[in-house]
């Protein structure tokens, strides 16, 4: 069982995977609070995003439990798991994540469009947070036609368009410039605190972990959260 | 920081009384720690007794006399100078952090646990200084920048020395 802190959004107990003899994680804890902005830190190769890729079901643990809201990620079916992905979960990755033959206010709205709104409800919805991310002038545009920050900040707003209780964020700004990365950050944290999403951010940078609220460092598999450990 | 060379650069726009230098070096560089009245006032008179600055003009009110200064042609020369002569950069080396870390590794207690708590106590500061930096203006921006980056070069020697536990153990312990 569990000894999570209470009001969890999700943790995280002893999770174990392996990759062949390499073992991406050795016994990791995990806890987050709505609202909160957790940064997972730790050296190259130390299993923070396989913690991540876990922690998102995106990828299943060998062992140990993961419970978003009361509900056990690991018993889920991958279908419910997917459903769970799109309605209540937000992700930003470091590359690639925009549709090149759509509009940027296109690939914001496109999660709500899966999801089954009307064009119309989604195109307005998604203008309504590329202008909370200062990117509504873009909003005609194709990914290829704008900046490497200004992508991100549309990547941001599409992870945030269907209202996300967490938000997933794995080296959002590793391939920007030091104050393209500080921008898409600040309104990255800004919309999620103003929304109460929970945001797992994982970082090596240190001047990105400072937008967090505390962090938890994985090393060889096992994770520390610094801030219940002094 | 040098409060007599900052004092003289202030004076260089024009003659001011002792209460307005204070105030515009609060303003300008005091942040977290204004001036003290007696630091100005003995500054002044230093610098006034090394001929960089004259007192420019007296007023008598109804309390004491209120003086106010001007910088001196030998005033702006050491201006001049001191802007010109770049700062010797700091070398950091022996810092203290390194010292608690090989004792730790001689007397074979948890170096780790060291590093990790004392990179958890900057990222504690890097946030402070990033809300600072985030709310602030300009100014603002550049003073907490430059504190930002210090810390980042020492949260990547941390990242650095953890990396090299091992080696730094049978270096020390020989």
């Amino acid at each position: 069982m569990t000894n999570s802190p209470p009001d969890s959004l999700l943790t995280a107990h002893d999770l174990r995977k392996a990759y062949g003899p390499t073992h991406a994680l050795d016994g990791a804890e995990f806890s987050i609070h709505p609202g909160e902005v957790v940064a997972i830190m730790g050296p190259s190769g130390s299993g923070k995003s396989t913690l991540l890729h876990c922690l998102a079901g995106i990828v299943p643990p060998d062992s140990g439990s993961i419970t978003y809201n009361g509900r056990e990620l690991t018993k889920m079916s991958d279908a419910q798991r997917s459903a769970l992905r799109r309605s209540e979960f937000g992700f930003v990755f470091q590359f690639g994540q925009l549709v090149p033959e759509l509009t940027c206010v296109e690939n914001v709205a496109l999660p709500l469009r899966l999801n089954g709104s009307s064009r119309k409800d989604a195109l307005r919805t998604a203008l309504g947070w590329m202008e909370r991310l200062e990117v509504d002038d873009l909003k005609a545009k194709r990914p290829g036609e704008v900046s490497g920050g200004q992508g991100q900040r549309v990547a941001v707003a599409r992870a945030l368009v269907t209202g996300p209780r967490l938000l997933f964020a794995d080296e959002p700004t590793g391939a920007l410039d030091s104050s393209n990365g500080e921008r898409v950050m600040g309104l990255l944290t800004e919309a999620a605190r103003a929304t109460n999403a929970a945001v797992v951010l994982v970082t090596h940078e240190t001047h990105v972990a400072a937008y967090s609220d505390r962090e938890i460092v994985v090393r060889d598999g096992k994770s520390r959260d610094m801030e219940r450990s002094v | 920081m040098s409060i007599g060379h900052t004092l003289l650069g202030l004076l260089e726009a024009g003659p001011r009384h002792g209460y307005d230098l204070k105030r515009a070096f609060d303003e300008k560089f005091g942040h977290d720690r204004p001036l003290h009245y007696g630091q100005v006032y003995s500054t002044m008179s230093r610098l006034l007794k090394n001929g960089l600055v004259e007192v420019d003009a007296i007023e008598a009110g109804g309390g004491p006399e209120r003086k106010r200064y001007a910088i001196t042609d030998a005033g702006i020369t050491d201006v001049q100078r001191w802007l010109a002569t770049p700062q010797k950069p700091e070398e950091y080396l022996q810092s203290t952090l390194y010292t608690r870390v090989v004792l730790a590794l001689l007397t074979r207690r948890d170096a780790t646990e060291i590093l990790d708590t004392q990179r958890s106590e900057h990222l504690r500061s890097m946030r402070i200084l990033t809300d600072r930096k985030r709310k602030g203006d300009l100014a603002d921006q550049l003073i907490c920048d430059h504190a930002l980056f210090h810390l980042e070069a020492d949260l990547r020697w941390l990242e650095l020395t953890a990396a090299r536990l091992d080696k730094l153990r049978e270096a020390v312990t020989l």
